[in-house]
């Protein structure tokens, strides 16, 4: 293994009593990739998502992170998961919490760190993304695209190796689509190691290093966003990309 | 009008009858404040078990243990429970105040195990899922995320347990507990007048459970702040 793979995931298999749903994924992920999954619903896109952090346990496989594999039962998962950020479609903020308490409740809980350093590093991280006047408004009081915005932050606030994105703005008005790309967009440009489960053609073309098709529990393509978007190869991308584009 | 105002005084006053009420408000009160407690601990103890134990093979026997305390509890009417804890377990408790605060206590568990179990399973899963993700175990989750959201979704549902729970305290007589409605009763067979006790009495009861919704409406909207408008 390269030392700068941060996943690596091998015949990753899942299923759902009789139905397969990933039927033997690998791919490398190495620092500072940023790789979009795309492909059509129930394509196992966000399933295989949710396995990286084991959000869903795996029916067959392993999972690499940083060299230890999370499938195996003796893995403190709860400290891996902390260097996997995710973000989830339909935003899971803490509704009974501030912006504020969503943003530091897991730093000062998980990683001993105190409540003002907490707070500062949150309102600096808000104040990139142009929030840093809701930090006492609750989540409800907020916009959709807002709330995408500090869920990525709550993520952030752990400072993760690795981010993970479920659809991140399937759920949002069109109009707030663009905020939450934005951040998205700056953050790959930090070189945040991404890995993106999106419908949005246009980011995974112009954001993404590397764009992975899923099709029927398989890896069907695999390849830079211009060669797979530009001359698709198998038959199935073909259709899917005629359909979306 | 002056005679009722001197059967009044006859009832009530001679002899310090008021007393007796103020004493047995005392201890309908305590009763309720201190099983309400009790309740409100198993209740959380057993939901949370259930909540851990459900689709755990190894915790199997915690599942039917917690099942056959709510089924037992539920089908058991609390008056003779209360009997049962006075007269056959806790045989040495004289005023049975202690016995009346566990046997409520451990009938209002049953009910609040359930409210506490359908509040946890009404919060959405995605809360879990992105506690999970931040790296916290499944009870810190518990503890942080979840129990607190779960509380706030019952909370007019455990407002209405304990009002059933303050009214179920009546039958605390039963075990020479000197409660509200014991002391009322008291005051009627040794005066003769039922009506201005019994009146008095329900007034008292009324009064209590009106005031107990006023404050529940207002814890209520304090902790609704965070639902925005």
């Amino acid at each position: 293994m390269e030392n700068n793979t941060v996943i690596s995931v091998k015949g990753l298999e899942k299923r759902f009593k009789d139905n397969a749903v990933l039927k033997g994924v690998s791919i490398d992920i190495n620092k500072g990739d940023v790789v979009c999954v795309i492909g059509a619903s129930g394509s196992g896109k966000s399933t295989f998502l949710r396995c990286l952090n084991l959000l869903e346990t795996p029916t067959g496989g392993s999972i690499f992170f940083e060299g230890e594999d999370l499938t195996d039962k003796k893995v403190d998962l709860d400290l891996h998961r902390q260097k996997m950020g995710m973000v989830f479609q339909q935003f899971n903020l803490f509704p009974h919490m501030t912006i504020l308490e969503n943003l530091t409740c897991a730093p000062i809980m998980l990683k001993k760190i105190s409540k003002e350093q907490a707070e500062k590093k949150a309102n600096e991280l808000l104040a990139r993304v142009g929030l840093a006047d809701r930090a006492d408004s609750y989540p409800n009081q907020l916009s959709g695209g807002q709330k995408q915005r500090v869920a990525i932050v709550r993520a952030l606030c752990m400072e993760p190796e690795v981010m993970l994105f479920d659809e991140p703005t399937s759920a949002l008005d069109p109009e707030m689509v663009g905020e939450v790309l934005d951040v998205m967009r700056e953050l790959a440009k930090e070189g945040m190691t991404m890995i993106v489960v999106t419908h949005e053609m246009g980011f995974a073309r112009e954001v993404s290093n590397r764009v992975i098709f899923l099709d029927d529990g398989v890896i069907a393509e695999e390849g830079a966003p211009a060669e797979l978007f530009g001359n698709p190869k198998c038959e199935r991308l073909k259709t899917f990309l005629s359909k979306v584009l | 009008m002056n005679a009722w105002l001197d059967k009044l005084y006859k009832t009530f006053i001679v002899d310090d009858n008021y007393m007796m009420l103020v004493k047995g408000l005392g201890n309908t009160l305590l009763i309720t404040l201190c099983a309400l407690l009790i309740g409100i601990v198993i209740g959380s103890v057993i939901a949370i078990a259930k909540y851990y134990a459900e689709g755990n093979k190894k915790l199997k026997i915690v599942n039917v243990v917690c099942d056959i305390y709510t089924t037992a509890i539920r089908g058991i009417p609390v008056t003779v429970l209360l009997m049962i804890f006075y007269f056959v377990i806790i045989v040495s408790d004289t005023t049975g105040i202690t016995t009346a605060i566990i046997a409520f206590g451990i009938n209002s568990g049953a009910y609040m195990a359930e409210l506490i179990r359908s509040g946890i399973n009404a919060v959405d899963n995605g809360q879990m899922e992105a506690a999970r993700s931040l790296g916290m175990s499944k009870g810190q989750a518990m503890r942080k995320i979840i129990f607190p959201q779960a509380i706030k979704n019952i909370l007019p549902a455990i407002g209405n347990e304990c009002i059933a729970l303050l009214k179920e305290t009546s039958v605390a007589g039963y075990v020479t507990v000197v409660d509200l409605t014991r002391a009322a009763n008291l005051i009627r067979t040794n005066t003769n007048d039922a009506v201005n006790p019994l009146i008095l009495l329900a007034l008292v009861y009324l009064f209590l459970v009106v005031i107990m919704t006023k404050l529940l409406n207002i814890f209520e909207r304090r902790l609704r702040k965070s639902d925005g408008r």
